[in-house]
């Protein structure tokens, strides 16, 4: 009984925390700033794989959903907003960096890559697939990255690209087709 | 491409990116308040005025654009 009640009370106040911020409220901002961070910056992450530039894009993020605040629709809730708006401008920072030898070089040289990975394939491979997947289209990437890569439902990536289940998995098939056309011009078959 | 290349490609990209996780190392609301404080300023109504007064010019006057364009 107690906890149905305490429970409603959150409730509550996170609706008055999400109608304030509507409103333009810079504490309400600040407490969903708190809330949300992390995840955003984890999404980011996963995007753009690279623990400084995820800093600054959520810096961004939130930017644009303060920015944006008076459009914001406190009923559909504030988690998919963010992170919609997180996605795209992930998506806005690879096209910016698309071509750019250093991001290629981060991707290729990832320290998090498995040691028992090495058995199954070698080093060159794994770099010139890298290479090859961020020469990919950014709108390719971005739906392959968080559908093949981190593994993320589909649901949840068309959620987040504001597109049909469908398109994701069309882009995720031509991404995957466009990296067995780039590694195979590169001598490797897949 | 069938379902055999499509895994076999999904494995080769697992393995060139393995899946990554982490938190931000510092709070990030101090940089928030700045990216607030260095929003780009708005431009002042009458450099707006003056624009829109050269565009004028220039469409209704013709002739005088190698003028403006002497003095740029």
């Amino acid at each position: 009984m107690a906890e149905s009640i305490q429970n409603e009370l959150v409730q509550k106040e996170s609706q008055t925390v999400l109608l304030s911020f509507r409103q333009g409220d810079l504490e309400a901002f600040e407490t969903l700033f708190r809330l949300h961070q992390r995840a955003v910056y984890g999404w980011i992450l996963r995007i753009v794989r690279n623990p400084s530039t995820a800093e600054e894009l959520t810096v961004e993020s939130f930017f644009r959903i303060h920015q944006a605040h008076a459009r914001f629709e406190p009923q559909r809730g504030f988690a998919g907003w963010a992170r919609r708006i997180a996605t795209h401008t992930a998506l806005d920072w690879l096209r910016r960096s698309r071509n750019q030898r250093e991001h290629t070089e981060e991707l290729s040289s990832d320290p998090a890559a498995p040691a028992a990975a090495d058995a199954i394939i070698t080093a060159e491979i794994r770099r010139k697939t890298a290479q090859a997947f961020n020469r990919l289209p950014p709108k390719l990437r971005i739906a392959a990255v968080l559908a093949v890569v981190e593994e993320q439902p589909h649901k949840e990536v068309a959620e987040a690209l504001g597109i049909s289940v469908g398109a994701v998995k069309l882009r995720v098939f031509r991404a995957l087709r466009l990296l067995r056309k780039d590694l195979e011009h590169e001598g490797i078959k897949p | 491409m069938n379902a055999q290349d499509q895994d076999r490609l999904k494995q080769l990209l697992q393995q060139a990116l393995p899946p990554i996780e982490a938190e931000p190392e510092r709070d990030l609301w101090p940089s928030m308040l700045r990216r607030l404080d260095a929003r780009p300023a708005s431009a002042p109504w009458f450099d707006w005025a003056l624009g829109a007064g050269l565009v004028g010019l220039a469409a209704f006057f013709p002739a005088s654009i190698p003028v403006l364009l002497y003095y740029l």
